[in-house]
């Protein structure tokens, strides 16, 4: 049985049995959970239809969040992903996807919290536009997961994945190191290649702080999914181009733990720091729960 | 912890703590009343209290308390639910002392005239637990298909409950007593791997000293 507690043994033990890091995985957790692998993996494929269902229900123009302060942005930026932007259509509507699932969050639709709920529009965004646009299969994307399920669970032995513990970091930085490397195997690149897109991904939100305005998972949560996913598809870029993190992927995880420690409280989800303690966000708090 | 931990849960947005986690806490709550609610007074202590409306907790609490699970599309409508329902609802804010920052407290009263009260904390990614039970001291996540069984505290008492569940080879993962004051009612909290049949209650109900028994299935 796996142990989910460092990234290089996950890769050592995929790659010593020949097995890509999604097969290994399923088939620990078969033996963890005692249940089939079809019913494990058609339990993730119903996941994947989940988050496939929020990017649809969440891109509709006249989306609105409980609070009121956000929504419609996803449909916004699908309208303009149409005409290719300047990174292209691929990318730019990878950013839809992202806003999208993160508005529907808001307005109290259902979605899969992966890694939690506030980072929730990265791995959605980044797997269903390489299905969808990328020509890639489901039964990929869907594999791509337990990839992404087996990080994320050793982040959270090693670290955390909660923004109250971490800060932001912890969660769109370990959504954004989970969407890289699936995207990576997805892409045909090895478990290495993996980890390494896994540790740039981390790398590059080190230090993020968590500061909801009014507490609320809106702003600026919902924009920084789209900066975990742009992340994301970098990180997985450069380990596809043989570019490896100089520090290993679990040291980068030890690193961001410690960060988390040295956050002062009010940039970890109390909303009494960074952007919540601005001048416009505290009119916003007033706005809100007047 | 498995994949589905991580890649999950499947549920109404928009925080795991302060809507999934608060629909879970509402459940549990649904499930030790085991009738039909018709009042619910909920007291919100800490961030609850400070940001329940804008996280939709009010409407997750709610949609628990009505049965509907933390993946439900219902939940979003569950006030206009609880009126059709006739349950009667209101919320107040307090601080609770030592009480973790996101803590509810439900009291309950059913159809059937059953009451129950309920403490709980939604500790994050949606994982809740429960401390208290009409005022006792209890500790459970709610993840596991956990037994309460409320009982005198007389000597004897606890190794009947076992043995009983130990002739039905249910084997215990977790077990917790708690005992306000000597010689008065105690709870004992179990949580069991597997499934535990409905006629295990009624021969557990049926031992001496024991007063009731509440199973609540993983929530």
């Amino acid at each position: 049985m796996l142990k989910y507690d460092s990234v290089s043994s996950l890769c050592c033990a995929a790659e010593s049995a020949g097995l890509s890091l999604s097969q290994l995985v399923l088939q620990d957790q078969v033996r963890q959970m005692g249940e089939t692998r079809e019913i494990l993996y058609s339990r993730m494929r119903d996941r994947l239809t989940v988050m496939a269902q929020a990017v649809r229900a969440g891109s509709d123009p006249n989306l609105r969040s409980t609070s009121g302060l956000t929504g419609g942005d996803a449909a916004r930026m699908k309208a303009y992903a149409a005409s290719g932007g300047m990174t292209g259509p691929l990318l730019c509507g990878a950013m839809a996807r992202a806003l999208a699932v993160s508005e529907y969050n808001a307005a109290m639709g259902k979605i899969v919290a992966a890694s939690t709920a506030g980072s929730g529009g990265i791995l959605p965004a980044t797997l269903l536009t390489l299905t969808e646009e990328g020509g890639l299969s489901e039964d990929s994307a869907v594999m791509a997961l337990f990839t992404a399920g087996a990080i994320g669970m050793v982040i959270a032995e090693k670290a955390t994945v909660a923004g109250a513990q971490g800060g932001c970091q912890a969660e769109c930085g370990s959504a954004a190191a989970m969407a890289a490397a699936a995207m990576v195997e997805m892409r045909g690149g090895t478990p290495t290649q993996s980890a390494h897109a896994c540790a740039m991904a981390i790398k590059n939100q080190l230090g993020l702080v968590c500061d909801p305005v009014a507490g609320l998972v809106e702003i600026p949560c919902i924009k920084r999914n789209v900066a975990g996913v742009v992340i994301a598809f970098s990180a997985a870029e450069m380990a596809l181009a043989g570019i490896e993190s100089k520090i290993p992927a679990d040291e980068v995880i030890d690193a961001m733990r410690r960060v988390g420690d040295s956050l002062p409280c009010s940039l970890k989800e109390t909303a009494q720091g960074g952007l919540a303690a601005t001048p416009t966000g505290l009119t916003l708090l007033a706005q809100v729960f007047q | 912890m498995n994949v589905f931990d991580m890649i999950g849960p499947v549920m109404i947005g928009p925080s795991s703590s302060h809507t999934a986690g608060a629909a879970r806490l509402g459940l549990a709550a649904h499930k030790i009343l085991g009738q039909r609610p018709v009042e619910a007074q909920i007291l919100l202590s800490g961030s609850f209290a400070q940001t329940y409306k804008g996280h939709g907790t009010d409407k997750a609490l709610i949609a628990g308390i009505l049965g509907l699970r933390s993946g439900d599309e219902r939940l979003r409508d569950a006030l206009a639910l609880a009126d059709q329902s006739g349950l009667r609802y209101s919320f107040s804010t307090a601080d609770l002392p030592g009480a973790h920052p996101n803590t509810a407290r439900i009291q309950l009263t059913g159809a059937e005239g059953g009451r129950c009260t309920l403490q709980g904390s939604s500790i994050g990614g949606g994982n809740i637990l429960i401390t208290q039970l009409d005022g006792m001291e209890v500790s459970f996540t709610g993840q596991y298909n956990t037994l309460l069984i409320l009982h005198y505290d007389k000597p004897g008492t606890i190794a009947a409950v076992t043995n009983y569940m130990a002739e039905s080879t249910l084997n215990i993962g977790n077990f917790r007593l708690t005992r306000p004051e000597k010689g008065g009612i105690a709870v004992m909290t179990i949580e069991v791997d597997d499934q535990i049949p409905e006629d295990l209650l009624t021969g557990l109900r049926t031992l001496p000293n024991v007063t009731r028994a509440i199973l609540i299935r993983s929530i």
